[in-house]
Parts: C-alpha cells; structure tokens; sequence
C-alpha cells in the first residue's frame, strides 16, 4: 500500500490533466506522460497515478505495473540532496559497495529511502559513463569521483 | 595520443571533431551524403545488398547480420513500419552509444532514414534513456536541424520519400535492451520480452513491420554507403567485419573508449591502448560483454576478437563493455556481482530467470562466506546450464555466462573457497579471520570498544584478543587500530 | 489448408500450419507438461506468456530448449519431448518454482486440484536443493469478502491478469514489481476490496495453485446446523446442479439434482429449497418490468430508458457500478434470485413456519463468488440481519458433502421441499448464458400478447459466441435482444448504450464466460471448454424434462402472489424484491 497519502490541489490535478492531453491521451504513452509527472512533482504518488488512469483511461492496476517494472520512477519523495552511487562494475572493482556502505551509514538510511529531515535520499545508478573517474558518486547534480569510504563524511558536510 | 596507435574510427569518426549542435559542421564532414545517395540513386533492394556484403553484424550484443534483418523487415508488407534505434544503453561499463548520440547525433539520424527507405517505412523512433539528458538534448538539436534543412520530414531531397523521428524515453530497466521488451516499453507496457517468432520483422511496434538497430550498428551504416561495402569488409576479420567500440575500464592505466578494428587482440587492447594493469599488478581477467558475458584469462589474450571467438571462448562481445581484473579481484565475487545485477534486472516473467538467477546468486554468496561444498559447485553449474536452457529472452539466457565462464576459467579459485574456505584475493570478507598481532598491540582498548559486538577482550595495557565465534569481520577494529596490530589472514 | 510435416519423439506427425508444438504432440497423444499456459478452445480464452518454462522441449538445430506451448511447428523439425536435457531442465525448473512456494499442502485449500502439486508428483520432486537459503517472497494476505490472495503461492502464470484484463475488461489485477519480487496484485498492493475487482472469481477460477481461492464458509454453516435453536433453509442455484457431480468423479454434463437435495438434506439442513423459484420471481418482476418500460416507451414516453439489462448477475452489478454509473438506472431493479429467495424465505416463509427472523438462517450454494459479496451488502438486510446469512460455492459444498462421510454416487434422488422448491423450466436454465433472457420471453411474450406461446425453445438465443443477438416476433412487435457473456464482451454493449448506438430492447449480461455453469465457484474446467458446454445441455435438458416451462405458470409463484405480494411489481413487490444501484467509481479526493 502507497504509505504517503496525500490530497491533490486543483492545479495539480489541472497539470495531470493537461500533461496527459498533451499525448493526446493515447494509452500508449503512458511512459512519456509518467516522466512529465515525475519531472513536475519529484515523484509519482498513488493520486497522481489515479489521474493518469482516468485520463489515458488505462487501469491503475496496469499504471502502478509499470511504474513499479521501471526503476526510474518513484513514489517516494527523492531527498533535497538525492545522493547516487555508481555501482557500474568499474565502480564496483573500484570499491563502491564500501562507498554506498559508508553512506548507509552516515545517512541511517537504505537505497531507495529518504533521511527524516528530508535533506538526502540514497539510490544506487546503474553505469552513468563515467568510468574513468571510478568510483563515482552523485549528489543532485554534481559529481564527485574516485570516492573513498573517509570522503563519505566530508561530501555530506558540504550540503549541511 | 599514443592510446589512439591501433585504433580506427569509424563508428566515433566525428565525435570530438564536430559541433554535434551544428548541423553545417556535420554535413561538412559527410553527414547525410550517404542517404542522399541511396534515396537518389539506388533501390531499396540494391542498397540492403550492399548492408549485406560489408558483413555488418549487429552491435548490441547478439551480433545479426543487419542487412539481412533489414530484409525481412523489407519483404513483410504492410502499411506502416517502423525503424527504431535501440538506445536504452544499459550494461554497467559501456558508453559508447552515448558517446555517439552526444558526439555525432546526425550519424544515427542518417542511418535510420537510409533504413526506412530501404525497409518501406515512414516513421522512427529512438528509445533512449531518460538518463542521458545531454544525448537527448542533442538529439532533440539535430532532428530539428535535419527537418529545417529537409533531411527529415515530407518528400526528402524531393525524392518523393518521407521519414521523420520521434523519441521515446526509456526509464531504467536493462531488459528493455531487448529488442520486443523495448518495444513494448514503447508501447506504454512493462517492458517484458515476448516468445519470438513473431520477430519484431513480422509483427513489432503497434504490430507492424519494425526494424530494431542499436546505435553503434547504425553510426556504421553511413560510412558503409560512402566507402562501400568491399571496404568495409576488408577491415575485421572473416565473420565480423569492421570495427567494435569497447569501453575500455577497470584496473588499466588508461580507461575510456577504444574503437579497433575486429581481430584486434585483447593483448592488444588492454597492454597497448589500455597501457597495462595499474600499479603494476598482475594481469588477472577480463570480462567483456557486461552481465551477459564472461570473465577470459590470460591464455586468451592473444584471441582475435570478433563475436565468434568471444563466444567460443565462453564469454561474448555484448554491447563492449571491457573490464580488467587484477590479482586483488576475486572470481567468485564477481561473478556474484553481475548475478546481482541480473537479479535486479529481471523482468519476473519467466521462472528461470526470476527465481534461478536468484538462486545462483543465493549460492554464489553462499561460497563466498566459506559456507559451501563440493556439491554446490556441480549445483551451480547444473542451474546455470538449464537457466541458459530455458529462460526467455536474451538476458535470461546469457545471465549464467559470468558464473559459467568462472567455472570454467577459475575454478581453482572456487576450489579454495569450498575446499580450503580461502579467498585467494583477500576480497571474501567471511573467509577471512582477524588476528591481533601481540606484539604491535598496547592495549590502549580502542579495538574492544568499537566492537559492534564485544568480540573483543583484554586487559588495559594488556595484549587484547579477538573471540572468533563472536566475531562478524565487520572490519571496524582494523580501521580504528593505530598500532597495525590488526590484520586479516 | 497449408500442412507442416514434422517428427515428435520420432513419431510422424502433419498438423495446420501455425499449430504450436504443444498442440502437435497432444493431437499425437503426447502430454507435454504445462503450468502457465491455458486455453479455452473457442471461448477466445487464451494465456500463453511461456514464462513457466515447464513445457520446454529439444528442438533439432536450436541452441536452446523451445517453449513448446508458443513455438509453432515447421516443416522438417525434429522435436524430442523426453530427452535427459529436456527432463533436467523441467525439473531443476519446477524445483526453482518450488524453492519460491510454500510447502503447507496438508492444509492449503488447494490441495488436490492443484496444478503445481500435480506437476510436483509428476515429476517426483522429492527434495528441494538449496532450500535452506533460499529465499522465500512473502506477502500480507488479503481477504476480502469473496476472494482470498496468498500471494506467497503465486508462480507468476498471469492466468489471473488475462482473465482480469483481457477477457473481462476490469482491470483489478497487473504484473507489479520486477524480478523476484514480481506478483501479480491490484493497484498500490491495496486489497482487493479497494481495488476495482467486481468479484467475478474468474482469477481463482483458473488459478493453477493456492494464491487465489475462495473465501470458504463451510464451517460457519456447520456452526449454525450445529445449533438446534436455528432453522437453517438452503437454496441451490441452477448451474449448481450440473457441475457438483464432477467434483465426484461423474462425467460432466451429469445432473444431480436430486442427489444434491438428498446430500442437503443428510448435512442437516431444515428446508432444501431452490433458487430456480426465486429466478421464476425474477422473471415475473423483471418481466412486468420490461414491459412497462417497453410500453411507454412505444407510447413515446422520452424518460423511459431502453434497453432493460437483467440484473441478476452480481458480478455484473459490480462491474457497472464501478464503470457504468453514469447508465446505474438502466438495468431492471429487480434485485438476484438469490437475495428474492432471502427476502422470501426470511419473511413470507418464516411467517407462515412461525419462526423468528433472527432464528432463521439462509444459507446459498452458488456457482458464484461474486454472491458471497451480495449477500454481505447492507441494503439486503433488515436491522442488520441479512436476508441470506451465508453463500458458499459448488466447490465449498462438495467438500462439505466430502467431509460428511456422505458417499454421493450411491445417493438416491429426492425433491426439493415446498414451497420454495417448485420451479418451472424457466427458471432453470438461468444457469446458462441466454437463459435469463428466454426465461423472460416466455413470460412476457404471452403477458404482452395475451396468447399462448406454443415455442418455447428459443435456439436463436441459445450458444457460446461471446455476444448474440435476436428478434423475436412479439405479435407484430420486433423484440430486439442483445446477449452478453465475460465482461469484456459486456463491455461492448454498454459502450453502445453509452454512445446512443443500441439497437436493442432487453440485454441479458453475465460476467462469467459461459454464464453462471462458468461461474467463480464451479469444479475447475482447467482449461476444457467442452466442460462448460455439457453443463448448459445439462439445463436444458432439465428444462425440457420440466412439465412447467414457463415461470408464470409455476403454481408456487402464483400462490406467493395472491395471498403474499399481491401482484408483479406491486409497492408491496418493490419493497421486498428490488433495489437501486450506487456510483462505485473510484473518485479522486481534491484538496480546497
């Protein structure tokens, strides 16, 4: 069960609308009307996806399958500082599963979740091309490479 | 520039050289020359023959021959088909569809409008990871310039033929490499594979007739019609012609995108362009193919590589990715890595997929805590064969390949772990045990008191000692020592 | 016709052109196993997603194993169905799905009639390999008021989403998740009663395991036969009679009618009725209903609404509830056989037995799941006493015969108690797809017309395409008939009511392919559509056999009437046998 409840505003709801018809309502782009909602609200909470069914008339049942096959879309909120770690095999040889450990820790959080505050959320990327720069972790947008387990503590401390 | 000695670029030819957001710059080196030719001058049938004398196979991973694809997409009528450029590039360690998109967006442009004259259709479509926003940025660039310069679009060049792209954002599943898993990922679905026949050639795309490229087969393709196909196949050797684009990484001195000729040797890759093994460390392994491949020695470095050669030699050419192992990485862990991202990776549909890559990732972490045996070892090989055997789609299939080639190529190392409970790379943190060495160690209790779990004993001042039984390897004494009187055996 | 020429197991065989490999070899009398696969031969009812891998075989020339339920045969091929390669592969196969099943048969309500248990002993799975760390996906069971999920014991066939989607249009089920962690399940993983499910059971009626079954009542009717304080009255619905028999080995097609009412009646039940009673009621409600519409809608009554849609099909009530509010008012308001025959028993009945409402339990076999949801809704109670207490399926009561020690081949026959037992022929075939609507014309048509109707058998309206249609001459006025069966092919008619394009007076739908002889809660057909078939010539044979054909002539029904109802659609009637139907469509909460 979606654990976050929330009620949409009007334009929200507006916004979906507007988005979905933008498509066309065609069914069959229910993937590209996803990655517009997703860029618009930062996630794809359960209500957000009732509007999409009603509007591209696809079962909801048929939108949570496919927002839940596809590791891009979320339903939880992403932190302010959404903090990914390679786990490409260059990354992987180099030591990321340290890396992503160290982060585990610091933050008190799994992949996948958001710390209490809201501030950083932690997700694992598959290959991002950056191979050169072994481990590679991101926070928002900027990158940092080769990546010790000790620079863990240091990184965090630039976003608090 | 001593990397670039043995390279050829063909597929990268204009990546670097070019403004990919100016479209005169790319027409200046050639870009579109080729199409105006084939739909100009040459009918559908005399240009896939041409595709199919150059020998061109494809680069995704399976390696088909494309001009014969291109046929039978050609020879299916119907009223609506579709060219697809598959650019959901997902192996961990491969970029170089990237590269091209973002370096030379107009080749694979190019390419896919010579495919839908040559195929009958009239609309593509490029499905790209939504995570390459700088590749769909130019992309967006340069079909917008293509269609104000009339390279796209109604009645091309006044030839009479149409053809305009569209994009198609993929959203992070590897499987959707896969050319009928793309499509119904197109298609607004969850990107599983379907039984093939029918073949996307058939029946693909809304059920049409569609043709399914990847981007590194289809930079080829413009080149092919300006250099001719007895060029082409001149380079490569007897059943792999042209060149390959591998993503070069791991514990090399120089990482980063090399494009050789076929028939290149690993040798020649990894010690020449590559610049050898970092620090100094011995040559292990190489794994090329990313999780559908397999991990190749040393007695294989003098190989040829071609899609022939790689697959006899238990691994495959996949979509290039190339990573080198040193002595400090463990086979067994990595094999269990790649299992890792295939059990992430699965769609579910099928069982031997969704639950036997679980299952041989279930045991390979079993070896790797010292907990397996004999038995496990023929267990591992069994379910790996029938996994090959009867999975689905392409990715079941060739996701035993990292445990198999392993097996093959390593099992010394897996005889260690069962047999002897050893790690011979000192990576198998649950074969290992920590020591305090007496004489290092002042007692100053620092190692007992970040014990997560009081493993740790001893007096003030007073050598300490480590309770094996309590003890989980966590590793946190051996950080926090300052005496180096901890070590790991 | 275009033939392939092929060997199997070195056999000879020529099969069409396009026909699977699977099928080929079944034609030559070699049973390949399946697990996902399922199809119901020209029900259009088809699920082969080849994702269990069971039915793998050795295909000369290719590199690996084919999947032989969607692999077409070639000229030329050479198949080998039990090579040592094939007969490993299976089952080291099986063992993955088991490593991912829980072992609870003993007490799994599958046990028996469960495919997987089937395929299990077949291939003699004795041990699992690597069980001990193997993990297991769990998840939280969910029982709704029809349907029970234990998803822990899905294998991820998709029968259910094809059902669910495909066949029925409701759309309640999908893939969810990817990898190990992929199920099928409704929306946000929310129960079923959350979901948009109509509870047509269609899912736990091909569910091949455990994950998907009924919510079983058995024992609450036990508690209650146990207590002498209650008079419990059961009520058996028509298809009900034509399928318990194969629950006993019996071949299908088989009535048992009078079995059925002995078995009752050895479980302790007080009155063994027939619901085939209260669907003669029906008719005379649903009948005079029709009528009055058609009529004023002939005198140009522009509020009349047309066409009338028979309403006792719950799951079907469901389904436009949910999709259809917006046409809530079109269907008769007629309330099911099932809850007529309630409202009867518990007030016409106990009044003239003297017994104390609360004292009296209604107890239904149903064919039906959907049933075990209607009896539960709160506008067929009165004071929170429901007019029927409890439904339980064909499947719940064999067992229940089962566990009584009573040897049911060797039953004799016995008849229905009165008055609720008597029925006309009419009201019998109700069970079948079409039958509602011929039941209903044989009443209305001498109603309308005021002259005897010496045809009785309507053939035109009779079969198992998915919708047909009829007109049938009402003395000069064309009575247009729709019928649908599946929900998928309700669908259809609906849009067109929807867009303005129906042509039709009266449309008979029910959600279950087959009608209520396919029913949620019947012996499973496992995938035999000849199954569903000998069950409707079983009604109509019963039909046939019926010295009163026509539900207005049943003397019971009369007698209700006269001294009970007063006459059809009476306020008297309205109160006690219709109902109103609700907007169930999902609604999307907006913040102010």
């Amino acid at each position: 069960m979606s654990s976050i409840k929330i009620e949409l505003r009007k334009q929200d709801i507006e916004k979906i609308r507007e988005i979905a018809a933008s498509f066309g309502n065609d069914e069959q782009e229910l993937i590209n009307v996803l990655h517009k909602c997703q860029e618009h609200f930062g996630y794809l909470p359960a209500e957000v996806q009732e509007v999409i069914s009603e509007a591209l008339q696809v079962p909801l049942a048929k939108i949570y399958g496919v927002v839940t096959f596809y590791s891009f879309f979320t339903m939880t909120p992403k932190g302010q500082n959404p903090v990914s770690i390679c786990m490409g095999t260059a990354c992987y040889v180099r030591g990321a599963e340290k890396v992503l450990e160290e982060f585990k820790k610091e933050l008190e959080i799994e992949v996948g979740q958001t710390t209490d505050d809201g501030r950083f959320s932690l997700s694992s990327l598959r290959c991002v091309g950056a191979c050169g720069l072994a481990p590679v972790v991101m926070v928002g947008d900027k990158t940092y490479g080769r990546v010790a387990p000790d620079d863990v503590k240091d990184i965090l401390k630039e976003y608090s | 520039m001593d990397k670039k000695i043995k390279q050829l670029r063909l597929v990268l030819r204009n990546c670097g050289f070019i403004d990919p957001e100016n479209i005169d710059e790319a027409i200046a080196r050639d870009a579109y020359l080729s199409m105006g030719k084939v739909i100009t001058e040459m009918h559908p049938a005399e240009a896939i023959k041409i595709v199919k004398e150059s020998g061109l196979r494809g680069r995704g991973g399976g390696g088909f021959p494309t001009g014969l694809k291109w046929e039978f997409a050609c020879n299916n009528k119907a009223d609506r088909k579709y060219v697809v450029c598959n650019a959901d590039e997902g192996d961990p360690g491969a970029f170089m569809d990237r590269s091209v998109l973002e370096g030379d967006p107009h080749s694979v442009i190019e390419a896919m409008a010579i495919c839908a004259y040559c195929i009958g259709a009239g609309e593509g479509l490029i499905y790209i990871r939504a995570e390459y926003p700088l590749a769909i940025k130019r992309l967006k660039t340069a079909i917008a310039q293509a269609r104000e310069y009339g390279l796209l679009g109604k009645n091309i060049l006044g030839t009479g033929f149409s053809f305009d792209i569209e994009l198609r954002y993929g959203a992070g599943a590897f499987v959707c490499g896969e050319e009928t898993a793309l499509i119904h990922s197109m298609e607004g679905l969850r990107g599983e594979p379907t039984v093939k026949p029918p073949f996307p050639a058939e029946s693909g795309y809304h059920g049409k007739p569609t043709n399914v490229n990847n981007v590194e087969t289809l930079a080829c393709i413009p080149v092919i019609f300006s250099k001719g196909a007895d060029w082409f196949s001149k380079i490569g050797t007897e059943r792999s012609k042209g060149t390959k684009v591998f993503a070069l990484a791991g514990k090399v001195n120089n990482v980063g995108l090399v494009e050789v000729p076929m028939g290149t040797s690993l040798r020649e890759v990894i010690f020449e362009i590559g610049g050898g093994i970092n620090n100094d460390r011995k040559f292990k392994a190489v794994q090329t193919g990313g999780p559908s491949g397999g991990c190749l020695t040393e007695e294989h470095l003098d190989t040829p590589i071609d899609f022939d050669n790689l697959i006899e030699a238990g691994s495959m050419m996949g979509s290039g990715g190339m990573i080198v192992m040193d002595e400090d990485d463990c086979m067994v862990s990595v094999a269990k890595f790649y299992l890792d991202f295939t059990v992430e990776e699965s769609c579910g549909k099928c069982a031997p997929c969704r639950i036997g890559n679980k299952r041989l990732y279930e045991l390979l972490d079993h070896i790797c805590k010292g907990k397996g045996d004999m038995a496990d070892l023929d267990r591992l090989r069994n379910m790996s064969e029938v996994i090959k055997d009867t999975a689905l789609c392409g990715l079941g299939q060739t996701s035993p390949n990292p445990v198999l080639s392993t097996l093959d190529n390593f099992y010394d190392e897996y005889l260690a772990h069962v047999m002897d409970k050893k790690c011979p790379a000192g990576q198998c943190r649950g074969l290992m045990e920590f020591f305090i060495i007496e004489e290092n160690c002042v007692g100053c209790t620092a190692c007992a008191r970040v014990c997560p779990v009081n493993a740790i004993a001893g007096e003030r001042k007073e050598p300490h000692k480590i309770n094996k039984g309590i003890c989980i390897k966590c590793g946190a004494c051996m950080e926090k020592c300052k005496f180096d009187a901890i070590i790991i055996q | 016709m275009d033939t392939v020429k092929l060997t199997i197991d070195n056999k000879q065989v020529e099969v069409k052109a396009g026909t699977t490999i699977y099928q080929a070899a079944k034609d030559a009398g070699i049973d390949i196993p399946v697990l996902c696969y399922m199809n119901l031969h020209d029900m259009g009812i088809e699920n082969k997603p080849a994702g269990c891998r069971i039915c793998v075989v050795e295909v000369e020339g290719r590199k690996n194993l084919a999947p032989s339920c969607s692999t077409p045969c070639q000229d030329g091929m050479e198949v080998k169905t039990n090579t040592v390669r094939v007969l490993n592969a299976r089952k080291t196969v099986l063992e993955f799905i088991l490593s991912d099943h829980p072992k609870d048969c003993l007490i799994c309500p599958k046990s028996g009639d469960c495919e997987l248990q089937d395929l299990a002993i077949k291939l003699g799975i004795r041990n699992i390999p690597g069980e001990d760390i193997a993990e297991v996906s769990t998840y939280r069971l969910d029982t709704s008021p029809s349907i029970i999920r234990d998803l822990d014991k899905c294998i991820m066939c998709r029968r259910c989403e094809t059902m669910c989607n495909d066949i029925q249009t409701v759309g309640a089920l999908s893939a969810i998740n990817r990898g190990f962690r992929a199920v099928v399940a409704p929306a946000f993983e929310q129960n079923l009663e959350h979901s948009s499910c109509t509870y047509c059971g269609q899912c736990v009626a091909v569910c091949p395991t455990g994950a998907l079954t009924e919510a079983d009542h058995t024992n609450e009717v036990l508690r209650h036969l146990a207590n002498p304080a209650k008079t419990v009255v059961v009520q058996t619905a028509p298809a009900v009679r034509a399928a318990l028999g194969e629950e006993f080995s019996m071949r299908p097609g088989t009535l048992v009618t009078g079995k059925m009412v002995a078995a009752l009646r050895q479980l302790g039940f007080d009155y063994v009725f027939d619901t085939d009673f209260a669907a003669d009621l029906t008719i005379m409600e649903e009948g005079t209903e029709l009528l009055r519409r058609l009529s004023a809608h002939i005198d140009g009554d522009k509020n009349v609404k047309l066409p009338i849609l028979t309403s006792c099909c719950p799951g079907w009530v469901n389904f436009f509830e949910t999709y259809f509010p917006d046409l809530k008012d079109i269907p008769s308001s007629a309330r099911s056989p099932q809850q007529m025959f309630g409202t009867i028993a518990k007030t016409y009945f106990a009044g003239k037995k003297n017994i104390k409402r609360e004292d009296m339990v209604v107890v239904s076999v149903m064919p039906c799941l959907a049933k075990k949801y209607e009896c539960q809704r709160e506008e067929f109670s009165s004071n929170g006493n429901p007019d029927v207490d409890l439904s339980i399926s064909t499947r719940e009561l064999a067992a229940f015969i089962r566990q009584a020690n009573i040897d049911f081949r060797s039953l004799g026959e016995e008849s229905f108690d009165n008055p609720l037992g008597e029925s006309s022929g009419a009201g019998v075939i109700f069970g079948t797809t079409g039958g509602v609507i011929e039941a209903a014309v044989r009443t209305a048509y001498e109603m309308y017309t005021g002259k005897t109707l010496e045809r009785v058998d309507f053939e035109e309206l009779r079969g198992m395409e998915g919708v047909r249609e009829a007109s049938i001459d009402f003395d000069g006025l064309e009575l247009n008939i729709g019928i649908a069966h599946g929900l998928g092919n309700a669908r259809k008619l609906l849009d067109d009511i929807r867009s303005g394009k129906s042509k039709y007076h009266a449309i008979e739908i029910m959600a279950c392919p087959g009608g209520c002889i396919g029913g949620g809660g019947q012996p499973r057909h496992h995938g035999k559509s000849e199954i569903l078939k000998a069950r409707a010539s079983a009604l109509y044979l019963e039909d046939r056999n019926k010295a009163i054909r026509k539900s207005h002539e049943n003397p019971f029904i009369r007698e209700l009437y006269s001294s009970f109802l007063g006459r059809p659609n009476s306020g008297k009637a309205h109160n006690l046998l219709h109902t109103g139907y609700f907007d169930k469509k999902k609604k999307i909460i907006v913040k102010q």
